[in-house]
């Protein structure tokens, strides 16, 4: 800055200034940051043994360890693929995910025999499970960010994408229930042993043909309306879309009996359709139709039942979970109660009882976690999740065009969304649905497809923070430009002389 | 006894170590987690005011102070910035623009800003409804000080810092 102070004669009358100082990339605070996680990730390893075993073993840092080799590899990566990128980002979820192995490792010691427990083995149960998990999730991440140089490029295969993703959609809801579903959910493909959730693959798709679809329609979305009672209401053959998402999202309710999923993607589409639009009609719109649906679905589900009935019964639950808190309202009052005993600061790492939630290991990982971490560690945590999800619109304001600004909103604002379902659902704010909670609970199709959204918003926050000499100067100023950067078909335009 | 005084300790522990890598994080993003309203701030700063009251350029601005970034205030894109490096910057409604202004009022290559010997000047390319540095029209290649707004259509662009 200082520099040009000095001898050098520029036309400096105006004194603004010139030369341009190195742009600071941030993967050394990106580098340390991390380590920092780490650290965290290892103390509360050690903190656990410490409450379960009075006693620390030598191994309690190996999985932070195996962790933090992981998330170097993926770092220097960054630093190869996408130097510019946020260096909040990756420090941040990986913390979650080390908590999220190291919560799961310990309800695994606390289901072991009591002679296995000091030497349990590093890749087994359900918390080794979901380090090798990571690991290939983190490649995904690494792949996606080597693979794709430029997220304009994204918007070429924005048919194939929306395509794939209806499909992977409809494949659960089309398949036999013994093939899709798990606990009356039927999300998931089982093959052999083997189960993957392909919604969460399909979130990621949709959400690349959304963003490329507005990004064409914006205007005519935009520009043409109606004004009611001050604001401003899109023309009626202007809902095509949205309506046909809004069906697409009712029947993902009523066939794969999952109210998470089908709001997902309707709050998706939704939000998208706002940053595109800047309409404040499109929520409202959005919010009347969700919930005429979802009340009428419940209306239904208590006079017909049949598709209708998981969701009624859902509902009656949340309504009041103490009326059978043996049965059916069983997770949700063990959620509550763990929740409720781990009160302001919670009965520390390993102290808790997380095993009496059911499916602790999934949707209720937040609840198990609460119990241990009370309140104080729970909000650090969902301000983590916070600082991510603004990271990822800040790249979406910062980015310079349109498709990116989309794709970025949308997958920070989905990520938003899908904690908000699931913290809400355990804490009896919302509905309980089975989502689940990224980068925590356990599952490779999760753990995979929030990695590579992640990865996704790393190349856009490097295009968003990139000085543009690097890929643009070279560029003649006339209309001879060499290859522009393909964008959605952008229509031809007339350049004058 | 002081096994439980040790857990007590870690657990606590834990829990500020956790907070204090909250804080740590919002540390390194703090310069632009604010960015938006220290931004809309910058605008209706003094210079930038008395710049558009006649004055000529802001002499005031102090000398080395270079500019890094290229901030959109107003118009679709407001809050986008681009970072300043060596080469120009092409601003209009065609796709292969640095900064793609989607706004009825621009060409489709409405400007450039050129970097020369340390000064940025600012280029009408031929645009139907004109660029304009503060309330002037751009006719030949300008340059551009800090703060005083370049329009273009509803868009409004500044070099800050």
């Amino acid at each position: 800055m200082s520099a040009q102070a000095g001898p050098v004669n520029t036309p400096a009358a105006t004194g603004e200034l010139p030369r341009v100082r190195d742009v600071q990339t941030r993967r050394n605070a990106e580098l340390a940051l991390l380590g920092f996680a780490m650290v965290l990730v290892a103390a509360y390893s050690a903190t656990i043994q410490l409450t379960m075993f009075d006693t620390i073993t030598g191994n309690f840092w190996v999985p932070a360890a195996v962790l933090s080799v992981l998330f170097l590899g993926l770092h220097l990566v960054v630093r190869y693929a996408a130097p510019y990128a946020d260096p909040a980002l990756i420090p941040a979820v990986a913390l979650l995910n080390g908590i999220g192995v190291a919560f799961l490792r310990r309800l695994d010691l606390a289901e072991a025999p009591a002679a296995e427990r000091l030497n349990f083995p590093i890749f087994a149960g359900t918390g080794g499970r979901q380090l090798a998990w990571t690991l290939i999730a983190v490649v995904f991440a690494a792949i996606v960010l080597l693979v794709v140089k430029d997220h304009r490029a994204i918007s070429r295969y924005a048919y194939t994408l929306g395509l794939g993703g209806i499909v992977l959609v409809l494949i659960p809801a089309l398949l036999p229930g013994r093939f899709s579903e798990i606990n009356g959910a039927k999300l998931w493909i089982k093959v052999g042993g083997f189960q993957i959730q392909p919604g969460e693959f399909a979130k990621l798709a949709l959400l690349a043909f959304f963003a490329y679809y507005l990004v064409r329609k914006r205007e005519v979305l935009s520009l043409a309306s109606r004004r009611v009672l001050g604001v401003d209401f899109p023309r009626g053959r202007d809902l095509g879309p949205v309506l046909a998402v809004w069906a697409v999202s009712l029947l993902v309710l009523i066939f794969e009996k999952d109210l998470g999923t089908s709001l997902l993607y309707f709050g998706m589409f939704v939000v998208t359709l706002y940053i595109a639009t800047e309409r404040v009609s499109w929520l409202i719109i959005g919010l009347l139709l969700f919930f005429g649906g979802a009340y009428a679905a419940y209306l239904l589900g208590a006079s017909v039942g049949g598709p209708f009935a998981n969701f009624y019964q859902r509902a009656e639950i949340w309504l009041d979970p103490f009326s059978d808190p043996y049965v059916d309202g069983y997770q949700l009052v063990q959620s509550l109660l763990g929740l409720g005993s781990g009160g302001l600061f919670g009965a520390g790492p390993g102290g808790g009882q997380p095993t009496k939630i059911p499916e602790v290991h999934n949707d209720f990982i937040f609840a198990g976690i609460g119990e241990e971490i009370g309140l104080f560690g729970l909000s650090a945590l969902l301000i983590i999740y916070l600082l991510i999800v603004q990271r990822g619109l800040r790249a979406g304001l910062a980015v310079r065009d349109s498709f990116g600004k989309l794709l970025a909103g949308g997958l920070a604002f989905t990520l938003a969304l899908q904690v908000f379902v699931i913290v809400g659902g355990i804490s009896r704010l919302i509905p309980l649905t089975g989502q689940t909670t990224p980068f925590l609970s356990a599952g490779g199709s999760s753990l995979m497809a929030n990695w590579m959204l992640i990865a996704v918003l790393l190349r856009v926050s490097d295009a968003a923070r990139r000085p543009v000499d690097a890929s643009v100067s070279a560029r003649p100023s006339g209309a001879t430009a060499s290859a522009p950067a393909q964008l959605h078909g952008a229509p031809t335009e007339v350049i004058k002389p | 006894m002081a096994g439980d005084f040790v857990v007590e300790v870690a657990r606590i522990g834990f829990l500020i170590l956790l907070w204090i890598f909250v804080f740590t994080v919002v540390g390194v993003i703090r310069r632009d987690l604010f960015a938006g309203a220290r931004s809309s701030r910058l605008v209706a700063a003094p210079r930038g005011v008395g710049a558009s009251t006649g004055q000529q350029r802001p002499a005031k601005v102090k000398r080395g102070r270079a500019a890094h970034q290229l901030v959109v205030t107003a118009g679709q894109l407001a809050g986008t910035r681009i970072t300043l490096g060596d080469g120009q910057i092409t601003i209009g409604r065609a796709e292969d623009s640095t900064l793609v202004i989607t706004d009825d009022y621009a060409s489709a290559r409405h400007a450039r800003l050129v970097p020369r010997s340390g000064q940025w000047f600012v280029e009408d390319l031929g645009s139907t409804n004109g660029t304009y540095l503060d309330r002037a029209k751009v006719t030949g290649p300008t340059p551009v000080p800090l703060g005083v707004p370049i329009r273009i259509g509803r868009t409004s662009l500044e070099l800050r810092p």
